[in-house]
């Protein structure tokens, strides 16, 4: 038979001249058009990880807790008492590039989908945002636009927005990272899986209506944009929050009834991926009637209607002999509910139209046949090295921490949050603002901690040891909560995968992820590769992104960051040497990027942070922060902070690291964390720290309302903390408002 | 004596105003399903915050025209207590039960944080287990809770007393900067002329337990209790 498509169409639909000749091998013959667009999508990078596979292997994924690992919608962990979370990190950076509130809010409808399509009922979601310099007017518009969407879609869902990350680097500057975190509760036995079942058990479409919106959308996450991205406006789906709130319901209902075998949503690659995946999984095939399936629009095509990433739909087998009863339900909540085909033993995804097969494709093809490349590595040229560093030493220390308070990274995030309903459903015990979000769980007497943490600027500098510190940051954040860590969902963003440095990064990443999540023994339970994160030739930095989940057995025990008396002592446990290299000072102040990063003593930090749960669970501890971006003194200003229902107040602090004053407030270091006690509890916590075997000491007092630093005997910084406030809390909101 | 929640499709804090009636405070609680009509057999009807129907048109307008809305306005009528929260509130104002209107916030954009009401009026079912003039931190989470009404109206509505919580500082003063959203006087919350209907953008429910940092919503709800109680009494 002569080739049916021209070279061009195949490049179209993101296929390589190998990659085409693969499916002419695997079918035996030249696939048809609908058959052509499907494994478009389903071998694209986004839905195949046809780059990333070889290497997301080496990643730790077991553990006493897990309960599901990767492979499936979210990963699940038992928090015991019968039950369990489901939680998953996504990105949709290209679409929230190119309609920045539709990108966003259609994000959060995604992953709060993978959520509830395994039996769980969302009750948090959290995002990791990196957008562009703020001052920029691109930046404005695209980061109004996301924090809009991520609003409107949470808020009117009913699913509270606890917390999350908020970066700006000109690195962002056409390429943003919007990735949605969700995490959703159920019990240990209700757990639903999206396998279809049982030859002959009906194949139901539930949810909204099919249109042509989205069409190809895996495939444009899949490659690098340019100046005509905008023009692809038509590939970014409309979400309605409103639908999906009702399909949550419903979908809960349906599956209460026990009427439920097998479930998936219909993300990226619609229809096609959730009828060849379900097949899949279950070790069946499914046969589907296209004629059947809701339509928004009339004079559809099998293509279309195979490719639309229409928002809000669920694809469930039912039992035998049920199909009436879960139609009901979904009528009830005023949805369409159509038996669209049934459940075959041949292994195959049929697609029938009038009837008449239109495209008929083996899962496996789809599947675990996708093209896996051993892509070649290199490490980028030229050692970023430690330089100006009696230039950038020569610095007024007050002004320095001024400006790092009010740097864009560093500073409040209220506006964002703001817009975020994060108290629905009544379980937020600690709001956004403090190390990490920490949620009550009603059903049981036990709290959830969970926080998202990248630093690409790091892992810029070394992806290895940079990733490594993301992870530490994670566990430190939850543990200074009072939270045990219990397991991690990752998101990687990464520029272009035919650059072999970016494959370099990327492999280094897995390697560095892989060795801290064990040794703080949270196994990567599931997450999301994003490549091509480039414009115009210019890629991001490399950005994994970490979501962190802990428990907290007593939510009497929850920890935040905030001093709150005078009087009271400051504690620094952990003595690790603070360094300039990869700083945001270095960044903020120097304008520079330049390494040596700090070491990770990952015994050293698990030991660290140790001691800080034991100190909390003892009950001597009143407050704990991290020591992380802008170093100690950034981090002791945020102590000093207001906060709900906690005035500011100061601190006197001394310090003598055997270093310069600029290094010793500025300078970064991994496992070090800021307390607060009653003067009396410090010997005890020094005691458990002994016992630990990690350094710890008094370095000042609570009280008053300025903040005083002295190094080494001569006072650095003295400071009103209204002034330092005033300059952190009203950066982002001010550059927001340029233009209004 | 009973406590029903409405559920529209749509609302997403008719959870969290059954925990609080149930759980916090003990009272016996069902929900209402937004097409049934009967509200036989109970004595006090809410309306809870989220997004009914979306929200699409206006707030609270496709809501005030289902099935259930109609049974609420005639409950209302004869003198069955009714509150509506957040977007209950909008509803209340959509069906007439209560005047004014709810705008987008001066802001034009979202707001959730705590914010501090002073509480006008003690003799009402609402408020008897405050003190006039208590300053309380209740969170607020709209997008559209600037109360407006025409100057007559106002004019009423503060010659009545009908102004049960306004938006104020932490010293209890009215201040445009303690004002979230531009409603016009301060305005957080009105009652109807015979005192029977709320209707309050902020959410006591969030506030009503010391584990969410705030309890000083929970006085709505024990206020309700006691009167409802004193109602059964007396019938």
């Amino acid at each position: 038979m002569q080739q049916p498509f021209t070279p061009e169409v195949i490049a179209e639909h993101g296929l390589t001249p190998s990659e085409y000749d693969r499916i002419v091998e695997l079918l035996e013959r030249h696939p048809t058009i609908v058959e052509l667009g499907i494994f478009s999508v389903m071998w694209s990078e986004h839905c195949s990880y046809k780059s990333s596979r070889v290497h997301l292997k080496r990643l730790p994924t077991t553990g006493e807790c897990v309960v599901q690992g990767p492979g499936e919608n979210a990963g699940i962990v038992d928090i015991g008492e019968g039950y369990t979370v489901a939680f998953k990190i996504e990105s949709h950076n290209h679409p929230s590039f190119i309609e920045p509130f539709q990108g966003a809010a259609t994000g959060v409808g995604g992953i709060l989908r993978d959520i509830f399509t395994m039996g769980a009922r969302p009750i948090a979601a959290m995002n990791s945002l990196h957008f562009g310099d703020i001052d920029s007017q691109g930046t404005r518009r695209v980061a109004d636009g996301v924090v809009r969407g991520i609003g409107h879609y949470g808020n009117c869902f009913g699913v509270p927005t606890i917390g999350g990350e908020v970066h700006f680097s000109d690195r962002y500057e056409k390429n943003p990272l919007v990735n949605a975190f969700a995490l959703g509760i159920m019990k240990r036995d209700q757990i639903f899986l999206g396998k279809a079942e049982g030859v002959g058990n009906p194949v139901i479409y539930v949810g909204a209506k099919t249109g042509r919106d989205g069409i190809h959308g895996a495939t444009m996450a899949s490659a690098e944009f340019d100046d005509e991205a905008l023009e692809k406006r038509p590939t970014v789906q409309v979400g309605d929050p409103f639908l999906e709130k009702l399909l949550l319901e419903a979908c809960l209902e349906a599956m209460r009834s026990g009427a439920v075998v097998g479930i998936q949503d219909m993300g990226a690659a619609g229809l096609t991926c959730s009828t060849c995946e379900m097949g899949f999984r279950g070790g069946t095939g499914v046969e589907i009637e296209l004629d059947l399936v809701p339509q928004r629009e009339t004079g559809m095509t099998p293509y279309e209607i195979m490719l639309s990433e229409s928002q809000e739909r669920m694809l469930l087998v039912a039992s035998h002999g049920r199909a009436r009863e879960v139609i009901e339900i979904f009528h009830k909540w005023e949805l369409d509910a159509v038996v669209v085909g049934r459940v075959t033993d041949d292994g195959k995804m049929r697609v029938l139209e009038h009837g008449e097969v239109v495209a008929e494709i083996p899962n496996v093809f789809l599947t675990d046949e996708a093209p896996v490349y051993h892509r070649p590595l290199a490490r980028p040229e030229g050692e970023v090295v430690l330089e100006l560093l009696h230039d950038a030493l020569d610095v007024d220390a007050e002004g320095a921490l001024l400006e790092l308070l009010a740097s864009p990274n560093i500073a409040s995030k209220e506006w964002v949050y703001d817009q975020y309903d994060h108290m629905v459903r009544t379980n937020t015990v600690v709001l956004p603002g403090s190390d990490a979000a920490v949620l009550r769980v009603k059903e049981t007497r036990k709290a959830l901690a969970m926080t998202l943490d990248s630093n690409a600027r790091y892992c810029e500098i070394d992806p290895r040891l940079g990733v490594m510190h993301a992870v530490a940051e994670a566990a430190r954040n939850l543990s200074v909560t009072g939270a045990r860590p219990l397991a991690v969902t990752n998101c990687m963003n990464f520029a272009s995968p035919e650059r072999p440095e970016t494959m370099w990064q990327f492999s280094e990443t897995i390697d560095g992820m892989s060795e801290a999540c064990r040794a703080f023994d949270t196994p990567v339970t599931g997450g999301n590769v994003s490549f091509y994160n480039e414009t115009d030739g210019r890629g991001i930095f490399p950005t994994p992104v970490i979501g962190m989940v802990g428990l907290i057995d007593d939510p009497k025990h929850v920890t935040t960051q905030w001093f709150a008396k005078e009087g009271h002592a400051v504690v620094l446990i952990g003595d690790e040497t603070p360094a300039l290299g990869g700083s945001e000072y270095l960044a903020t102040v120097r304008g520079v990027l330049t390494g040596p990063l700090p070491g990770l003593d990952l015994d050293r930090e698990k030991a660290v942070q140790e001691a800080v749960r034991t100190a909390i669970t003892d009950e001597l501890i009143v407050s704990a922060h991290d020591c992380s971006d802008g170093g100690i003194a950034v981090a002791l200003a945020e102590c000093c902070f207001s906060s709900y229902r906690l005035p500011a107040v100061g601190a006197t602090v001394d310090l003598d690291f055997g270093l310069d004053a600029i290094t010793t407030l500025f300078g970064e270091a991994p496992s070090r964390v800021i307390a607060s006690a009653p003067v009396g509890a410090v010997a005890k916590i020094a005691e458990i720290c002994r016992r630990i075997g990690v350094p710890c000491r008094q370095v000042g007092i609570v009280g008053g309302d300025r903040l005083r630093i002295d190094v080494r005997g001569a006072t650095s910084v003295d400071v009103r903390v209204a002034d330092l406030e005033s300059a952190w809390r009203s950066r982002i909101a001010a550059a927001m408002a340029v233009g209004r | 004596m009973k406590f029903g929640v409405v559920v529209f499709p749509g609302s997403n804090c008719d959870h969290d105003a059954y925990h609080v009636i149930s759980k916090v405070i003990g009272q016996p609680v069902d929900f209402i399903w937004h097409r049934d009509s009967n509200l036989d057999g109970f004595d006090c009807i809410v309306l809870p915050g989220g997004f009914s129907y979306g929200d699409y048109l206006r707030t609270g307008a496709i809501a005030s025209m289902s099935p259930v809305m109609r049974s609420v306005v005639g409950f209302a009528n004869h003198g069955g207590i009714v509150i509506g929260i957040c977007n209950g509130f909008q509803i209340l104002c959509e069906s007439g039960l209560l005047p004014g209107a709810l705008l987008r916030n001066a802001s034009l954009a979202f707001a959730c944080r705590h914010v501090n009401l002073r509480v006008e009026r003690t003799d009402t079912v609402y408020t008897r287990d405050y003190e006039r003039g208590q300053v309380l931190s209740i969170p607020i989470a709209h997008g559209d809770g600037n109360y407006f009404c025409d100057d007559e109206t106002l004019a009423r509505l503060e010659g009545e007393g009908q102004v049960l919580f306004r938006y104020v500082d932490s010293k209890g003063d009215p201040t445009p900067e303690s004002n979230p959203n531009g409603s016009r006087n301060n305005i957080a919350g009105i009652v109807n002329d015979r005192g029977n209907v709320l209707g309050m953008m902020p959410h006591p429910e969030r506030a009503s337990e010391e584990a969410l940092g705030s309890a000083d919503g929970r006085g709505v709800f024990t206020s309700l209790a006691a009167a409802l109680a004193e109602l059964a009494k007396a019938s």
